[in-house]
């Protein structure tokens, strides 16, 4: 709260700062400004997104029927889902010249499994994907903020189950995990079912479960004199008891929208019966616009802050010095090239290292093959040179043999003579001895 | 014709059974403006002598322009300057901090080439700074210096547009929201006036240059309105800081021999002066308008021109027409999906050029083994070939061996027989 006062102090100053008040002679008119601005408003229409959350039968359906006289569209859910699922509608609504384009969405299942642990997770990530919606269209190149449908959720009606003890752990978690997101409202819902002395206690344990456990709800805002007044009385009635119904009971003369009973009715537009009216005061008719500027400026700046953060964007280089939009955007440019490029490099040296391997690899196998061939030609070359040296011998024996034969054909042929000529004298002695037998 | 964003299309609307609240939105957006205050940037260019600080002066009903804090052509400059002035004025409980921007010395010189180049810096300036503080990731009020209008001061010739004029009106129509205005009017004659207004209309259209048009409305009292201030533009206007007495009534005007020229209401056939028609238009009906179309016309240009040439780097601009939708960021996404996808591509196309290598140095091993198998086969038969006819050989030189030696053996037999048988007839035969 204090932070805002200060929020408010500060932009007046600075936009004062460095200008000099000059006094002003006459009526110059752009006291219409504000007149201006509300125009514009209402010509380009309103703009509003409420997400009810809690347990199925708490008449979350009920009470926005109620609270924004009209018949939305849906059945009653049933109890069996496998999971939180998040429906939303928008509708176009009109009271006299303003123009409100609504969008509700609830939780469907919530609380009805019995492992929850899960619960807030798909509320979370339908806050964080309208958040991301906005961001993106605010990234683009040429965008067009101007008539951009805002889906952004302006404000989180928690409802609180009337068991006049305290609140649940599935509650404490779930509002934990939504305070930084989301403009957390808190109401009991049902709250004809407890007195009015159970009451008072069981706001009383709500609210200092909510600060212990250092859950931030939405105050209602001090800082403007208009309104300070009635948000700070509004402030100390949190949470809101209220009822909702659809249905008429004739009170007096007048229908009613009323709950009856056999022991009584329960009007809903009786600030002594519950805190209705409260709620809607607060809701639509006071802080609208505040719920509304309070998501933009705070819960999505932060989700902005985070998610810009995250993907390696920073306001200041490392001396310090602010970067530019251009600087950023081109830092990060070339941060992504440069990865992109490492990764081409990693895979083209992978495939170098694996061409040479596959080299290797065969270079050995054809070395094998040489060797292999090798010794099979040494062995080929040992057995010519026994085959050479085999034909040597026989060579020699050939030879050895063609000289004895030729020695013992010399020496028949010796002999031979030497007989014929023995025989030639044999046979002249016997011719000139004819009396010599020779046989 | 400056393209103005298109507004929502108001369908059926849903009717309520009752009151609920949201009604009230505009009370509280009213007073939620209120506590920020308005900030405003207006921009005065002309010669010198031709009466603009008197003109803000009168507009603000102030002395912004004073002794102290001397007017544009009371600051003799060389070049071309371009200066603001702050300063914050109340009305009604409503805060308005005023900026006033001037170029002393725009149009002054001999050579006036490029005097609108401070001017465009400095318009450009501010949305940069604009642009950095949106862009920044912890972004805090972002205070709007951005020039909003800019009065461009026609000298009052009678002729036509100078050559500096329309030059200077055609590079700043798409940057800023420009409003020319004819200054030192008294000097023209109603007549005079209705044809210099004429001619330059006229020419404004022949060289296509944009200036401020004011939106349609549904309303039709205020479409008339709207119509009537069109056809007086562009604007004739007196400025005085003085006040004169005239018949009893208390008038800003110039007093001259032949009468006082008032700058204020004259009741005409109900008609009003141009100049409470421009102090009307500026601040009284369309001060939020010129605001918002500099925000979403005019910065937008800036904004998606600049992004585009950060994300395409020198990239040929026609290519990426159908990219300006995305932001840089998704861009740059995409382009590494682009990239894993040229990176598979590539990689299949190595693994083919590879396989097909293997098979091929492979194929090129069994050949070559191949070819050392069937050499290796040749040389064994060969070898045996060989070995045969060793064999064959030595059979044959075995058998003609022994044959011989067999032979020999018989004759040596013979031999023997014959001698002892010679021996014996020796022993015989000798008796004979």
């Amino acid at each position: 709260m204090q932070e805002r006062t200060m929020a408010a102090t500060e932009i007046a100053r600075q936009a004062g700062e460095g200008a000099r008040g000059v006094p002003l002679s006459g009526h110059v008119g752009f006291d219409s400004m504000p007149d201006q601005l509300v125009n514009k408003s209402v010509n380009h229409g309103f703009c509003f997104n409420i997400l009810c959350v809690g347990e199925t039968g708490l008449g979350k359906s009920t009470l926005m029927d109620t609270l924004f006289n009209t018949k939305f569209e849906g059945e009653p859910t049933q109890h069996n889902q496998p999971g939180v699922q998040l429906k939303s509608n928008t509708y176009e609504l009109q009271e006299s010249n303003v123009r409100l384009k609504l969008t509700v969405v609830n939780t469907v299942g919530f609380g009805d499994q019995i492992n929850k642990e899960d619960s807030y997770k798909s509320i979370v990530e339908f806050i964080d994907t309208q958040f991301e919606a906005y961001l993106q269209e605010e990234l683009k190149i040429k965008r067009t903020l101007h008539s951009y449908h805002d889906t952004r959720i302006h404000a989180c009606l928690y409802f609180i189950a009337p068991t006049g003890h305290s609140l649940k752990s599935l509650d404490l978690v779930t509002m934990k995990k939504l305070d930084s997101k989301v403009n957390i409202i808190p109401i009991i819902a049902k709250s004809d079912a407890i007195s009015k002395s159970e009451l008072a206690k069981f706001k009383i344990k709500i609210t200092s479960e909510l600060v212990s456990n250092g859950v931030q709800i939405y105050q209602f805002p001090t800082d403007d004199e208009t309104v300070a007044e009635i948000n700070s009385t509004m402030n100390g009635h949190l949470p809101f008891a209220v009822v909702g119904s659809t249905e008429e009971v004739k009170i007096g003369n007048k229908m009613v929208r009323a709950r009856q009973y056999p022991w009584g009715t329960v009007q809903v537009e009786n600030e002594n019966h519950c805190d209705f009216v409260k709620l809607r005061e607060m809701l639509i008719r006071v802080n609208m616009e505040d719920l509304r500027e309070q998501t933009h400026t705070r819960h999505y700046e932060l989700y902005r802050r985070c998610k810009l953060e995250e993907m390696g964007f920073k306001d200041t280089d490392p001396d310090s010095k602010p970067f530019s939009l251009q600087e950023t955007y081109e830092a990060k440019r070339n941060e992504f090239m440069g990865e992109l490029q490492k990764k081409e490099e990693e895979m083209r040296q992978m495939f170098v290292q694996r061409v040479k391997e596959k080299e290797a690899e065969l270079k050995e196998a054809e070395k094998e093959l040489h060797e292999k061939f090798d010794r099979l030609k040494k062995l080929h070359q040992d057995e010519k040179k026994k085959l050479e040296d085999k034909k040597k011998a026989l060579d020699d024996e050939l030879n050895g043999f063609k000289q004895k034969k030729t020695a013992a054909e010399l020496l028949q042929a010796q002999n031979q003579q030497a007989g014929s000529s023995a025989t030639l004298k044999k046979d002249k002695e016997r011719k000139n001895n004819p009396w010599l037998c020779t046989e | 014709m400056i393209e103005r964003p298109d507004s929502a299309v108001s369908s059926v609307a849903r009717n309520l059974e009752g009151y609920v609240g949201f009604a009230n939105l505009p009370n509280q957006v009213y007073r939620k403006s209120v506590k920020r205050g308005f900030e405003f940037t207006l921009m005065v260019v002309g010669e010198s002598g031709l009466g603009k600080s008197t003109l803000i002066n009168s507009l603000f009903l102030t002395d912004l322009y004073s002794k102290d804090y001397p007017g544009p052509s009371q600051r003799i400059k060389k070049t071309v300057q371009v200066e603001q002035s702050k300063v914050l004025i109340k009305e009604g409980g409503v805060q308005l901090t005023l900026t006033i921007v001037d170029t002393p010395g725009f149009g002054d010189a001999v050579d006036n080439s490029n005097c609108w180049q401070p001017v465009i810096n400095y318009i450009d300036s501010k949305f940069e700074d604009f642009l950095n503080a949106e862009s920044r990731v912890n972004r805090r009020q972002m205070p709007d210096n951005r020039v909003h209008c800019c009065l461009y001061f026609i000298a009052p010739s009678g002729h036509g547009l100078k050559p500096l004029d329309i030059e200077f009106m055609k590079r700043l129509h798409d940057k800023v929201n420009v409003i020319p205005l004819i200054a030192k009017a008294d000097t023209l004659t109603p007549e005079e006036c209705q044809l210099f207004k004429k001619q330059i209309m006229k020419e404004i259209q022949e060289h296509k240059i944009k200036i401020y048009e004011f939106p349609d409305t549904e309303d039709d009292e205020d479409s008339k309105l709207i119509r009537k201030i069109k056809e007086k533009m562009p604007l004739a206007v007196v400025g005085s800081n003085v006040v004169i007495e005239v018949n009893g009534r208390k008038v800003r005007g110039r007093q001259y021999p032949w009468g006082v020229a008032e700058e204020g209401i004259i009741v005409e056939n109900g008609e009003h002066c141009d100049f409470t028609v421009l102090r009307n238009m500026l601040i009284r009906t369309h001060m939020q308008d010129l605001k918002d179309v500099t925000n979403n016309v005019h910065y937008e240009n800036y904004r998606s021109k600049k992004l585009a040439a950060v994300t395409c780097n020198g990239v040929d601009a026609t290519k990426n027409k159908g990219q300006l939708t995305k932001s840089p960021l998704a861009q740059m996404e995409e382009e590494r999906r682009e990239h894993v996808m040229k990176m598979k591509k590539m990689e299949t196309e190595m693994e083919q050029v590879f396989e097909m290598k293997v098979k091929e140095k492979k194929q090129k091993l069994k050949d070559s083994e191949a070819e050392l198998e069937r050499r290796h086969e040749q040389m064994k038969k060969n070898l045996e070939a060989q070995y045969k006819e060793l064999e064959e050989k030595r059979r044959q030189f075995e058998e003609e061996r022994n044959n011989w030696e067999s032979q020999q053996r018989i004759l040596e037999q013979q031999k023997l027989d014959s001698s002892k048988t010679m021996e014996k007839n020796k022993k015989k035969g000798k008796i004979f």
